[in-house]
């Protein structure tokens, strides 16, 4: 019941966040680059939430950052999780040396903290909202992959592959009937802690500049923005903080109570 | 054609220890034998072998013809034609030997729908029978194993077995992990469908008590090596090797103790 509860509460905030930014996708209060509000309003009246320092309207650019960050969220799950996924299951059943070779790669790409990694190839590459995916993306794909790896390692170890085996189950019929089901519920609860992860390392890049560049809205780079007059303005600075704690915390929300529902010897026991 | 011939089978580690030395033995079909050994005497060892399923990092040497196929040196894909049919395991602990995630009745449906080639509603059914074979209830059928009992388990673990059809059953110390009063009904139903069904069975067991119940011969193992084999009565009676007579010993041991005690 505690996971229903759990999986719910974090439904409504992601919901919250994408209800936003699907709305902004059809209206917007203002348009994004529009800049005659006047510099730094106070919220209320014809700006709801005041305007930043360049004179545009706050809550059209965090709706349209709503945006942002879920593509960057779900667009670098889409990619590290593919990848990761993929190459976990390589190294799972791969022979002793091939899994060595993997496993040592994945190890120094794992050294390499995601931001650095990011940072590296939003760098090299121009930057553009893909490129952050892709950037943040990779990073996640090593992490994802080696999961995955200890995850079939686990499973093809257990009593039941043998029994399965015993009884003339081919590989490909025990990796569909037997490892992908035993492997998914983790994996799952996973990649939905990597969503928030990852729309973190958006904002986190945003901020040190090397985000999606404008036109593109972003919560971390209103808050690096707001950060000169956050006294003087602290809705600029509050607003986008509170989006993203909603987003994360909504994601990890959804991320534990996934792991109860789709558990069914936890599901049973409460 | 026997149902298992092994001869001078060897199991070597990968660093060099041999943990069974130049092993035979041979089951005709409908027979019955039974393999006992203290803990790490190769009991296991030698079962997974017969399959062809060593971990990786062990090798077989010798010879194991099963249904008439030689295990040892056979590719895997080929070897999976043979295992269910020729051969199939219950294990010891029902519980990991069961896919956790997956109800009973499906697990069940996998090797007969594919030895039976059944489907839809006639799968179905005979999931319900094969249940019904180990006296398990239909509801048996939507349950995952954690929510069965011990006892339920290692029935629903022999009827997958016994879904394969198989000319041999190796059952690998398939009551150890049960309460005794269990072991009694677990024993007394493996009995009664070895012999209804003419399925030769190997009982691997470290229980003289329970192998002297099921088995016609026996083979004592120990540190990988047979010290002895022959009619279980005789070897009851008269054990010729220090171990055997030390298994035996214990026993009887056990059986004074519990006549002392309850006169």
């Amino acid at each position: 019941m505690r996971g229903r509860l759990t999986f719910a509460a974090g439904c409504a905030l992601v919901g919250l966040v994408l209800a936003v930014a699907l709305v902004s996708l059809v209206w917007l209060p203002y348009d994004p680059a529009d800049t005659t509000g006047g510099r730094l309003a106070p919220p209320g009246g014809a700006h709801l939430l005041g305007t930043d320092k360049l004179g545009r309207d706050l809550l059209t650019q965090l709706m349209a950052g709503a945006r942002t960050a879920l593509i960057a969220g779900i667009g670098s799950v889409l990619v590290g999780g593919l990848l990761g996924v993929t190459g976990g299951l390589l190294a799972g059943f791969a022979t002793r040396w091939l899994d060595d070779a993997l496993s040592a790669a994945l190890d120094i790409v794992i050294a390499f903290p995601t931001l650095l990694l990011a940072m590296l190839v939003a760098a090299a590459r121009e930057a553009s909202l893909g490129s952050v995916v892709l950037a943040i993306g990779l990073g996640m794909s090593a992490i994802v992959a080696r999961l995955t790896r200890v995850l079939v390692k686990r499973v093809l170890a257990q009593d039941y592959i043998t029994a399965a085996r015993t009884s003339g189950t081919s590989w490909p019929r025990i990796v569909a009937e037997h490892v992908l089901p035993n492997i998914w519920p983790m994996l799952l609860v996973n990649l939905a802690l990597q969503l928030g992860l990852a729309v973190l390392a958006e904002a986190a890049l945003s901020y040190l500049g090397l985000g999606p560049p404008p036109p593109n809205a972003s919560w971390g780079r209103l808050l690096q923005e707001a950060q000169a007059t956050v006294l003087t303005a602290p809705t600029g600075a509050i607003a986008p903080g509170v989006l993203l704690v909603v987003l994360v915390v909504g994601t990890n929300l959804v991320a534990d109570g996934l792991r109860d529902l789709a558990d069914p010897t936890r599901r049973r026991s409460r | 054609m026997s149902a298992l011939a092994v001869t001078g089978l060897s199991i070597r580690h990968a660093d060099g220890r041999e943990l069974v030395h130049d092993l035979s033995l041979a089951l005709a079909p409908g027979e019955r034998l039974g393999l006992i050994g203290e803990s790490g005497s190769g009991k296991s060892l030698t079962a997974l072998a017969v399959m062809g399923l060593l971990p990786a990092g062990m090798a077989a040497h010798g010879s194991v013809l099963l249904g008439g196929t030689q295990v040892i040196g056979t590719p895997d894909r080929r070897l999976n034609r043979v295992r269910g049919r020729a051969a199939a395991v219950v294990f010891q602990e029902p519980l990991t030997a069961m896919d956790p995630l997956m109800r009973v009745g499906r697990q069940l449906a996998g090797p007969i729908r594919r030895r039976r080639g059944l489907r839809g509603a006639r799968l179905r059914a005979a999931v319900l029978s094969a249940l019904a074979e180990v006296r398990l209830p239909d509801r048996a059928a939507v349950a995952y194993p954690h929510e069965l009992s011990g006892g339920q388990r290692q029935r629903a673990a022999i009827a997958m077995a016994l879904a394969c059809e198989p000319e041999l059953l190796i059952a690998d110390e398939p009551t150890t992990a049960l309460d005794v009063t269990v072991q009694a009904e677990i024993l007394a139903l493996l009995d009664g469908l070895v012999t209804g069904r003419g399925m030769a069975l190997l009982f691997i067991s470290h229980d003289l008590a329970v192998i002297a119940e099921v088995a016609d011969r026996v083979v004592v193992l120990k540190d990988g090596s047979m010290v002895e084999s022959g009619r279980t009565r005789d070897i009851v009676r008269e054990p010729r090797h220090a171990y055997t007579r030390s298994l035996v010993d214990s026993a009887w041991a056990l059986e004074g103790e519990l006549d002392r005690l309850a006169p």
